[in-house]
């Protein structure tokens, strides 16, 4: 009871923090002080340059891609009755960050920067209908998770096509920086694109939490319990698909941050998916924050990309997860 | 509230379902439907919940057509326990029962003062306080059962359908539960369960709903309804009926 209560405020200062962490690293470290006074509008010029153009944008991008993804997780978790849901186990960002290459791809992101964010929702629109497609026809939690492959490799098979067809090196670039996710260079303007889809993806997937909660039960109880089950699987569709959609157009894919967020969360809101949206989305954030200052602090010669250190993590705590609900038997799926 | 289901006919894919059945429901009346595996017990009480749309008859709440109501609203005047009861996440006892205050707008965490009086007279009607703070992947078969029923309970709404809530439960759990069931009933909701142990509903049911083949063949008190004859016809099973004694020999 206490614990969930705190947990969002304790989840709210613990981002807040890491968020300040993130602006005392880069090239040129600054101390807490530098980095506050250039914060606040005062103090040296360069700083506040450096600050405000720079790090600022990167960590709250980094911090909101992890949000729109834990967000999103839980509540397709949530709506599936499954742990390992994910926008990116799921094919979702896949999917997403398919079409928005497509817009890279054909060099249409020079006349309309708006195209990128609406062809990523497009594609995380289309691939998590699919999924609740699915889900509608099987009960089974692993053919589920089968159709997320197929929808992954099928984004993978189409991406190394753009790959191999594409034109010049500079556009090869392109695309694999976004299929690996990254959050460097990102503006105020960038986030300012994708946060309005963002926004309204949180909205209706908190609006549509009771439901999430009564789902517990199972459908046909959950429609006993009075959820029209038809609206509920729109709204987190459509929820999940622009808060995915948008965070694929900030950062390309990354994946696994939607699996471990809400699954160290779920024991603090007892398990309750209502509940875990808020503290899943903070918690996320924070990782892809913290994941974004290793990134930077690790000495490699080309920069680590986000995505891959998100996978490095992300993977093995997929893994094990599936492996301790098959045996633990966390019930009938 | 009367619920009140006219020739309700369930098609799908061909096949028909259940055909041309009627039958009210009362507060202050625990009715058994009775029939054997296949006859359209479940298919019958959907159509009824106005979970699925009958491709003939229609359904009343009241004065309301059913197929009109919001799912809340029907929620809130009938509560259902379905057949098939999974729990997707390990949560508390007392959470679960209070998903039961869906319809009235409850919301895990942050309970009303009446939706949490509503949980809590439900938990203790079903004598499962003790387990109010235990997750629900820690309870045996007969306390799931008590949980469920508390679950549906406690919306308070003035009539119940639960579909086969004894099925797998030792023979005291299974009084324990049909209990709290005339409980229920004698505080003036109804009740409609599907059972499938006849000496039980013989013991507990005002009112017995026969259904065989997607039709409902008889309904009427046990006393006027239950006979060697019926059994045989319904179930095609050998049986000794003396009065609510009922004795079941063999398959036919």
């Amino acid at each position: 009871m206490t614990s969930a209560r705190y947990l969002s405020p304790f989840l709210i200062v613990i981002s807040v923090i890491a968020i300040f962490a993130a602006c005392l690293f880069g090239t040129t470290p600054m101390a807490g002080g530098r980095v506050f006074t250039a914060l606040i509008g005062q103090g040296d010029v360069t700083d506040s340059l450096v600050i405000w153009q720079i790090r600022l944008p990167r960590a709250l991008a980094a911090f909101i891609v992890g949000a729109a993804l834990g967000a999103s997780g839980a509540a397709l978790q949530g709506l599936l009755r499954n742990p390992l849901a994910e926008p990116g186990v799921l094919g979702v960002s896949a999917t997403a960050s398919l079409t928005a290459s497509f817009v890279l791809y054909y060099g249409l992101i020079g006349t309309q920067a708006w195209l990128l964010p609406i062809a990523a929702i497009v594609g995380a629109l289309i691939a998590t209908a699919i999924i609740a497609l699915a889900a509608i026809r099987t009960k089974s939690v692993v053919t589920l998770i089968l159709v997320g492959v197929g929808l992954s490799s099928f984004a993978g098979a189409v991406m190394s096509l753009l790959l191999n067809l594409s034109p010049n090196p500079f556009s090869l670039f392109d695309l694999i920086n976004w299929t690996l996710g990254s959050v460097a260079n990102r503006s105020f303007e960038d986030i300012a694109l994708a946060a309005p889809f963002l926004l309204l993806g949180f909205i209706i997937l908190f609006l549509s939490r009771r439901g999430l909660s009564a789902l517990t039960l199972g459908e046909e109880a959950a429609s006993g319990l009075g959820v029209n089950l038809r609206n509920q699987r729109i709204y987190v569709v459509l929820g999940a698909g622009l808060a995915t959609g948008a965070a694929v157009s900030l950062a390309g894919a990354i994946g696994f941050v939607g699996i471990v967020a809400p699954h160290i969360v779920r024991p603090f809101v007892r398990h309750d998916p209502a509940r875990s949206l808020i503290p899943s989305a903070l918690l996320a954030g924070v990782f892809l924050v913290v994941a974004d200052i290793g990134v930077r602090l690790v000495p490699t010669q080309s920069e680590l990309k986000l995505g891959v250190v998100a996978a490095l993590f992300g993977a093995p705590a997929f893994i094990w997860i599936a492996m301790k609900r098959q045996g633990g038997g966390a019930g009938p799926s | 509230m009367n619920l009140k289901a006219e020739n309700i006919t369930v098609r799908a894919q061909g096949a028909t379902l259940v055909e041309n059945a009627s039958f009210t429901l009362k507060p202050g009346e625990l009715v058994a439907l009775l029939g054997p595996n296949g006859a359209g017990k479940t298919t019958l009480l959907r159509a009824s919940l106005g979970l699925s749309k009958p491709a003939e008859g229609h359904v009343t709440l009241d004065k309301d057509e059913v197929q009109t109501l919001s799912p809340m609203q029907r929620a809130r005047r009938v509560s259902y326990l379905p057949q098939i009861r999974p729990l997707a996440w390990p949560n508390t006892v007392r959470d679960v029962v209070a998903l039961g205050r869906y319809s009235h707008g409850g919301s895990l965490g942050r309970l009303k003062a009446k939706d949490a009086e509503a949980v809590d007279a439900a938990i203790d009607a079903c004598d499962i306080a003790a387990l109010s703070h235990r997750k629900t992947d820690t309870l045996s078969g007969g306390e799931l059962a008590r949980v469920h029923c508390a679950r549906a309970f406690a919306a308070q709404a003035p009539l119940l359908v639960a579909d086969e809530p004894v099925a797998a439960l030792d023979p005291r759990h299974q009084f324990r539960v049909m209990d709290l069931l005339k409980k229920y009933v004698r505080n003036g909701q109804g009740a409609l369960v599907v059972l499938h142990d006849i000496a039980l509903a013989a013991k507990y049911a005002d009112r017995f709903i026969w259904m065989k083949d997607g039709r409902i063949q008889a309904q009427g008190t046990p006393e006027e309804t239950l006979t060697e004859e019926r059994l045989a016809h319904i179930y095609g099973v050998k049986s000794r009926v003396e009065g609510a004694k009922v004795v079941v020999e063999g398959a036919l």
